[in-house]
């Protein structure tokens, strides 16, 4: 469901929406009511680094990554998820922003090996996030109990992307949850039992939303084990699910002839960038492995 | 929800738990999950996999969420555990009262923390809220039915006793030691039958509500509000402001919820009014649900307090039966329904939000805010959260109004409150006085330190260290706001001379660390290095040098307080903090070694 999208009391989108006044960085501007602050640093093209916000998910408001100083609050503020109020007064870039950006990747890298994680090191060089100053993670094994996809939890922050999308934002499984507590918090099916043998239909839309590479399509994880992964060598194709009546889009990642990943676009009426079993690995059986 | 069982059976005793506890209600719906869960632990003293199967089965919740919810609290087993588990406190108030001879003598003498032996085991514990008691235990026996019992005055010696199961009697002194003829939130505590209505009623009892009744909500709204009442557990919202807001919305249902999840370290009034005088919770909890119009309320009891709970239920189940709640209050048009619900262990579940989580059954991670509980709480509807104390003094406002209440105490911190002396203090207890007295004339009023003064904790783990030198504070909410403290829940720890305030700091570094609920980064990953950080402090082994230590502290309170999404984040590391600044807590006199990064060197 596209989250952050008001919609009215029947569930239709608002596409006529009041403007809410704001200033962001000295820049005054007017964006429709119901926008976050994210949204808005956007329209004045302010990058802002995200990790468990996406587009197609109930903001998370879990990794702190995004946040920004609100003149009044006592506290700084997830942009990804405070809308926009009349008269906001916000700064992106102050120190106590930078320095708790900054403070949160180094938090983030002493615990967790973000070193799959687009932009991640770009970053820390922006923030001057020095990634060992607070130690460095714990090994964990990976989890590989399923034909289609592995589980490197040493790389997951806990963004509960991967909840959201096979819970109520888009699988309805609830296949794997948060499980523990604090810093022993995991993402994890009941008892820890492997995935076929759980609730998992394998539509595989968790490995499309996990922003850290915890979460690897098999063909992915084998290519970047044996250090063949190259984006710059892949091509991507658009395509409509062969599979089904819904005709859902789907990108097909495609290096050197053979189908490594299959995703689909998130702004897709369709899919909101949601597959099934059969889109998402149906290749497959396309005969290439 | 078409849902995938786990494959597993309960056995007849554990179906037979679920099953009680779903009779007590017209729906398996998905907020019984943690009564459900809690009537496993308390049958058998763990949840199996057949128990939760059934569990997820009866209430359709997902199996991965519904163990995401067992794993998140202290008090719930997931793994089989022996019957019989003493709980012993080794948090602030309990260390300074020798809890570590205890914990020591029983790792060598009974078994090592945790570990199974003739069907008993022992564990540390966060703060049992039995400070005054210090140091204190709590033994739960699984059966049927389950014994839960507070013990306290502990010596290695009773505690050992305690795993063997014997009935020990351990002398617990009263915790109220003041004179009481200027009591008034605790003027009945101790005097009052606490199972008795009609005593209550003997005692001044619902003279309250009667008035209520008559005067109108309008009436109670412009009291509570005239009487300046401040919010006492913990942030000081104003409470008056906080009923008319719910009063307002145009939402329905709308309900109101009694916050007795007291965890933060060295509190324990709520307990005391709780167990002392339980009909005077339950009638300012009608009073407030008639100033908001809410037909249904909640009272969330910590799970460490069986007594507490047992108490209000068994007044709320008196109180129906006379009247008193129901389809018709007092005779009057007033429908309400009280019910106790059960913590399980997790100090974040006092956090108004994550306590709301918990009540729908979900795992205790707070929510952001806005929206705020008074617009969207439980279950999405208009919801009332206060504190017990907070609703009894509603009660005397109302009985006696707003005047009476602002007589006392200062102009911006009306009426009295309720302080919680504990540690190297002569007479720990509860302790009720007008807002403004000193910090000093308060520790005199417990008889003063037992070995000499080197600081005080003031407002709890999430509060702050206050000087021997600075104990003219006034106890108000704007003067400690100006001195950089805060009153917290009203905690006073008092430390002897000679206190290790390293270790004292490092424990409440490592209660942070346990009972963060993991959800948010600065405060998941944050209070473990700011633990690892101070056992560096303690063993004397840096990383780097010291300023790159106190550095690496800097940082990490900065992200902490301004980062962090609730609370217990937030405060973290202020008592830290306060310490750093008044005791000797860097080895500043120590040699700075060559720095040799222990992280390996890992770029
Ligand atoms: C980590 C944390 C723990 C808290 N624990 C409690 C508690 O045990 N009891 C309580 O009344 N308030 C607790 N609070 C404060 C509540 O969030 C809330 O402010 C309070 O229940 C409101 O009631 P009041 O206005 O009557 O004080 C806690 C807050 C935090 C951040
Ligand atoms: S593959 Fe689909 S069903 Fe399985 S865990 Fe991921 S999101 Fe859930
Ligand atoms: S596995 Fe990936 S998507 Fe799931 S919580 Fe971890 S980092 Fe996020
Ligand atoms: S600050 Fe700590 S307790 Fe609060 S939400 Fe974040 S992780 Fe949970
Ligand atoms: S992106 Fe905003 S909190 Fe994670
Ligand atoms: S009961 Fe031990 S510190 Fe409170």
């Amino acid at each position: 469901m596209a989250a952050g999208s008001p919609t009215d009391p029947t569930g239709r989108l608002v596409t006529l929406r009041r403007k809410v006044q704001l200033t962001i960085d000295g820049a005054t501007l007017s964006v429709s009511e119901g926008s976050t602050i994210l949204d808005a640093a956007k329209s004045l093209g302010i990058d802002t680094p995200t990790l468990c916000f996406a587009q197609n998910l109930t903001p998370a408001n879990a990794c702190r990554v995004c946040v920004v100083e609100l003149e009044g609050a006592r506290t700084l503020v997830p942009s990804c998820a405070r809308r926009v109020e009349p008269g906001m007064v916000v700064h992106t870039d102050s120190a106590r922003v930078r320095d708790a950006r900054r403070t949160v990747l180094e938090l983030l890298a002493s615990s967790v090996d973000m070193s799959a994680t687009p932009k991640f090191a770009e970053w820390c060089e922006r923030y001057g996030a020095r990634p060992t100053r607070f130690g460095t993670p714990t090994p964990r094994p990976v989890v590989d109990d399923n034909a289609l996809f592995v589980r490197d939890y040493a790389k997951c922050m806990l963004c509960y992307k991967c909840v959201e999308a096979c819970g109520d934002d888009a699988q309805h499984t609830f296949a794997i949850a948060v499980a523990g507590r604090g810093a022993h918090a995991t993402i994890a099916t009941e008892l820890d039992t492997p995935l076929p043998d759980s609730a998992c239909v394998f539509c595989g839309n968790c490995v499309g939303v996990c922003p850290t590479g915890a979460l690897q399509f098999r063909a992915e994880h084998e290519l970047r084990e044996a250090d063949a992964w190259d984006e710059s060598r892949q091509s991507q194709i658009d395509t409509i699910c062969p599979y089904c009546g819904v005709g859902c889009s789907l990108t097909l990642h495609v290096q050197d002839e053979r189908i490594v990943k299959v995703t689909s676009p998130v702004g897709s009426e369709v899919t909101h960038g949601h597959l099934c079993v059969k889109g998402r690995f149906g290749f497959e059986y396309l005969g290439k492995r | 929800m078409d849902l995938k069982s786990i494959d597993a059976l309960p056995t007849d005793d554990e179906r037979e738990a679920i099953e009680r506890v779903l009779a007590t209600q017209p729906e398996p719906t998905r907020d019984l999950l943690l009564p459900v869960l809690r009537a496993i632990q308390a049958r058998v003293g763990f949840v199996s996999k057949g128990a939760l199967a059934h569990a997820c089965d009866r209430l359709q919740v997902p199996p991965a969420e519904a163990w995401g919810i067992a794993t998140f609290y202290h008090l719930i087993a997931t793994r089989p555990a022996p019957r019989t588990v003493l709980h012993v406190c080794d948090d602030v108030a309990c260390r300074a009262r020798g809890s570590e001879r205890i914990t020591k003598a029983l790792a060598s003498r009974f078994a090592p923390e945790a570990a199974a032996h003739h069907d008993a085991c022992w564990k540390r514990s966060p703060c049992l809220g039995q400070c005054e008691r210090a140091p204190a235990a709590l033994r739960i026996r699984a059966g049927e039915p389950v014994e839960e019992r507070a013990l306290g005055g502990l010596d290695a010696v009773s505690a050992m006793d305690a795993l063997r199961g014997e009935t020990i009697a351990v002398p617990a002194p009263a915790s109220i030691q003041q004179p009481r003829d200027s009591l008034r939130l605790l003027a009945r505590v101790g005097v009052v039958d606490p199972e008795s209505l009609d005593d209550y009623r003997a005692h001044g009892g619902y003279a309250a509500l009667r008035r209520a009744h008559e005067l109108g909500a309008s009436w109670v709204l412009r009291e509570v509000s005239d009487a300046k009442l401040l919010g006492r557990g913990g942030a000081g919202f104003p409470a008056g402001r906080k009923w008319g807001a719910v009063a307002s919305q145009p939402a329905r249902p709308r309900y109101v919820v009694c916050n007795a999840d007291e965890s933060e370290p060295g509190t324990f009034k709520d307990r005391v009014l709780m167990e002392g005088d339980p009909f005077a919770i339950v009638e300012a909890i009608t009073l407030a649900a008639f100033a908001v119009s809410a037909e249904r309320a909640f009272v969330y009891v910590r799970g460490e307090y069986p007594l507490a709970a047992a108490r209000l239920e068994h007044a709320i189940a008196s109180a129906r039966r006379r009247g008193l709640l129901g389809e018709s209050v007092m005779g009057h048009a007033q429908r309400l329904e009280i019910e106790v619900r059960r913590g399980a262990g997790a100090y974040i579940c006092g956090e108004e939000t994550a306590l709301l989580e918990s009540l729908e059954g979900r795992r205790g991670e707070p929510r952001a805010k806005p929206p705020f509980p008074v617009e969207q709480g439980l279950f999405g509807k208009p919801t009332l959260v206060n504190n017990v104390e907070t609703l009894a003094a509603a009660l005397l406002i109302v009985r006696d109004g707003a005047p009476a209440f602002t007589a006392l105490g200062t102009p911006e911190s009306s009426g009295t409150r309720l302080f919680c002396l504990s540690g190297d203090v002569t007479r720990p207890g509860v302790y009720e006085v007008p807002m403004g007295l000193t910090l000093r004339a308060l520790i005199a009023l417990a008889g003063g330190a037992t070995h000499g003064l080197a600081g005080v904790l003031l407002g709890g783990a999430a509060g702050t260290f206050v000087g021997p030198d600075e104990l003219d504070l006034k106890l108000t909410f704007e003067d400690t706001r100006r001195a950089g403290a805060t009153l917290g829940s009203g905690v006073v720890i008092v430390f002897r001379e000679g206190t290790d305030f390293r270790a004292v700091v490092h424990g409440l570094a490592g209660f942070f660390r346990h009972e963060s609920c993991g959800q948010c980064v600065p405060c998941r990953v944050g209070t473990t290095k700011v633990d690892d950080l101070l056992a560096r402090v303690r063993a004397g082994t840096p990383d780097g040098t010291w300023d790159d230590e106190r550095d690496r502290l800097r940082e990490l309170g900065h992200v902490l307080r301004e980062a962090s999404i609730c609370g217990l984040g937030q405060a973290a590391a202020s008592a830290l903090e306060s310490a750093t600044q008044r005791f000797a807590i860097w080895p500043a006199a120590m040699p700075t070694p060559t720095p040799t990064p222990s992280n390996g060197g890992k770029a």
